[in-house]
């Protein structure tokens, strides 16, 4: 078992985790110059705004929630913003983490000690479960669900989930869950540039241009 | 123009896809919000009403055509196509259930500006023959008659001569050099000619130079509506022609919301070029004359009065202190609505929904929010600065049985100038049409 389990891990750390960075780099800048290469037209007619401010505040501003959607649907606001800095927290703040952007960077930060970052990786998973659920129940979001929003939820799930295995070990072989962590991970950023897991990026743009083509007119953005 | 088909309509929907469309479907993580602020959902409940659901077709197009995993999808098969059957199920949802309030697009997470892609998405279904029948004939006679109904020109002749009997002077027709030029929407000449008088006395007291083009004063753009850039350009072009050959230095759009969009906003690229005069709104026009100190009010209007804001005026025009500074000025008793100002609740009439018998029970159903909104603050007097709200307002209150008079801002300004001399006489009641 952790023969098989150290192939894997060697695999993951070598030609995997390679091959992952690459497609997910490849993949993320094909998918944005395909965006990005469409272009837009000039506007002509003289504006009432400033187009570039309100694009750049909109990036910012757009992370506030609509008046009343937080009442009206609670779950979907909070439960986005939670999974998110949860996502990010571990991500970012876990001691083995930070060491690895040093070795790949050279670029270090001070960590979260480990207690602290489970409990960020159980409200992580938790909350990627009840907005799952949502999504099932929910009218409007089953409605609007495709096959792109349960893969991203599973790509997702895995390495918050793995992550916390390799921590908390029940009773696995460490070397076998730091390997499936590690591909999950691997997995995530291969694919990421497949999905609706985009967004993490063109959501930059897609906010900027709604700021723009609003703010030219004046208009609330 | 040449034949209506699936086929061009898929192409014009191709030409539409630009960088901030990729972004926006590139974005959109389906969380399904957009739904929760949009009125033809939350009053409805029904889930095909999300905003971002309208524009599954042209999504389908940018998936299978301008992404790579949609190319790859479709190779297998994966990715689906859009029929002519997705076309006629979607002009449903992309004309009746849509008026591009653009509430949806101020709510997105992600940003996606959703009434911009709507916008975008109509030109796909009016080049394919996928427009309501109302708009298609409104388009026709606009292109033919030279209004959205028909020839308005004797209708306006007699507004011009009632209005001249109830102020006491000319209204200038045609005249060359003047500063500004006066366009009306057909709402207005047809239905609420009231405007014209007011907009008289106002100009008089501010002592401008204006006219009115006997060939060019329709101002309704319904090519926006029906969403053909071609249409919307000849529109758009009758009023810069005739405005340049006069000469004038403005031309004041109406109290109407997709006319201000159309000249304003989109008509300098649809005719490739900057106009040689600026386009403003009447009530942007107001608000520099009280600026000026050119607009002069005596007396305060005692009634409660609450105002509502046409969307392709304020959230899409950004038109939004000028109205509330201009109301000060004269409503002793003013109070907001719920959710006032970018935020409005459209009155659920604008795109086009109002001309489309089809979506009137949806239309009154929608309007239920707007009747929530009224009931919560019990206003006297309700004021907009559209007169196609105006319209809807007034349909919607008749509906539901609601006894609240709507006015004209323009108007109620009118009614308290502080003027010179007195006004000739009352306004007269029938007698000269046409």
């Amino acid at each position: 078992m952790s023969e098989s389990g150290m192939d894997l891990l060697l695999w993951a750390k070598g030609p995997g985790f390679q091959i992952a960075v690459v497609l997910f780099l490849l993949g993320m800048a094909m998918r944005l110059v395909e965006v990005l290469a469409l272009g837009r037209k000039t506007m002509i007619a003289p504006a009432k705004g400033d187009p570039v401010s309100s694009g750049l505040r909109t990036i910012f501003s757009r992370s506030v929630p609509a008046p009343h959607i937080m009442q009206k649907r609670p779950i979907v606001v909070v439960g986005g913003y939670i999974f998110h800095i949860a996502f990010f927290v571990c991500l970012l703040f876990f001691v083995p983490h930070i060491l690895l952007f040093k070795q790949g960077f050279g670029l270090s930060w001070p960590g979260l000690p480990s207690p602290v970052i489970e409990a960020f990786a159980i409200t992580g998973l938790l909350s990627l479960v009840v907005v799952l659920i949502c999504r099932m129940r929910q009218p409007v979001r089953r409605f609007l669900s495709t096959y792109d929003d349960y893969l991203a939820w599973i790509l997702t799930f895995l390495p918050l989930l793995t992550g916390f295995l390799t921590v908390n070990r029940l009773g696995l072989s460490y070397t076998m869950v730091l390997a499936l962590h590690i591909l999950s991970v691997e997995l995530l950023l291969a694919l990421a540039p497949f999905t609706k897991l985009t967004h993490f990026v063109t959501t930059v743009f897609a906010r900027y241009y709604n700021g723009a083509i609003n703010g030219r007119k004046g208009a609330p953005s | 123009m040449s034949a209506l088909t699936p086929e061009r309509g898929l192409n014009a929907l191709r030409e539409q896809i630009d960088a901030p469309v990729a972004s926006f479907f590139s974005s959109c993580v389906h969380c399904g919000l957009c739904a929760e602020v949009c009125l033809f959902y939350t009053e409805t409940g029904d889930p095909q009403y999300t905003p971002i659901h309208k524009l599954e077709l042209l999504r389908r197009i940018w998936f299978r055509e301008f992404t790579l995993p949609g190319r790859i999808a479709s190779l297998f098969g994966l990715a689906k196509k859009v029929t002519d059957d997705d076309l006629t199920k979607w002009e449903r949802l992309v004309y009746d259930s849509c008026t591009m309030c653009g509430r949806c697009s101020l709510a997105c997470p992600v940003g996606n500006d959703i009434a911009y892609m709507i916008r975008k998405m109509r030109e796909g279904m009016v080049a394919s023959g996928h427009a309501p029948v109302e708009l298609m004939g409104a388009a026709k006679r606009a292109l033919t008659l030279g209004g959205p109904m028909g020839d308005l020109l004797p209708a306006l002749k007699a507004d011009l001569r009632r209005a001249e009997r109830e102020i006491g002077f000319e209204i200038p027709l045609n005249k060359q050099g003047a500063d500004y030029m006066v366009i009306l929407s057909a709402q207005e000449t047809a239905e609420y000619p009231e405007i014209i008088p007011a907009m008289a006395r106002i100009f008089k007291q501010a002592g401008i130079s204006w006219t009115i083009s006997t060939d060019s004063f329709e101002a309704t753009n319904v090519g926006l509506q029906i969403g053909s850039g071609d249409i919307a350009r000849t529109l758009v072009r009758r009023i810069v022609e005739t405005a340049e050959g006069l000469g004038v230095k403005y031309v004041v759009s109406p109290e109407c919301g997709h006319a201000y969009q159309a000249l304003r906003w989109e008509g300098p690229n649809l005719i490739g070029r900057q106009y040689d005069f600026e386009v403003v709104h009447i009530i942007e026009l107001l608000k520099q004359f009280k600026k000026d100190g050119r607009l002069k009010t005596k007396g305060k209007h005692k009634p409660k009065v609450t105002f509502h804001d046409p969307c392709q005026l304020t959230r899409r025009g950004g038109i939004l202190g000028e109205p509330r500074d201009l109301l000060a000025g004269v409503a002793e008793n003013f109070i907001e609505m719920e959710d006032p100002g970018g935020w409005n609740w459209c009155c659920g009439g604008g795109g086009g929904v109002g001309a489309n018998e089809r979506a009137e029970d949806l239309r009154f159903r929608v309007f239920r929010r707007k009747k929530r909104q009224l009931d919560d603050v019990r206003p006297d007097e309700i004021v907009t600065m559209c007169a196609y709200c105006h319209h809807t307002l007034e349909e919607g209150l008749e509906e539901y049985d609601m006894d609240i008079p709507v006015k004209s801002l323009t108007e109620l300004l009118a009614e308290y100038l502080e003027e010179d001399e007195e006004p000739a006489a009352q306004p007269e009641s029938g007698g000269d049409e046409q």
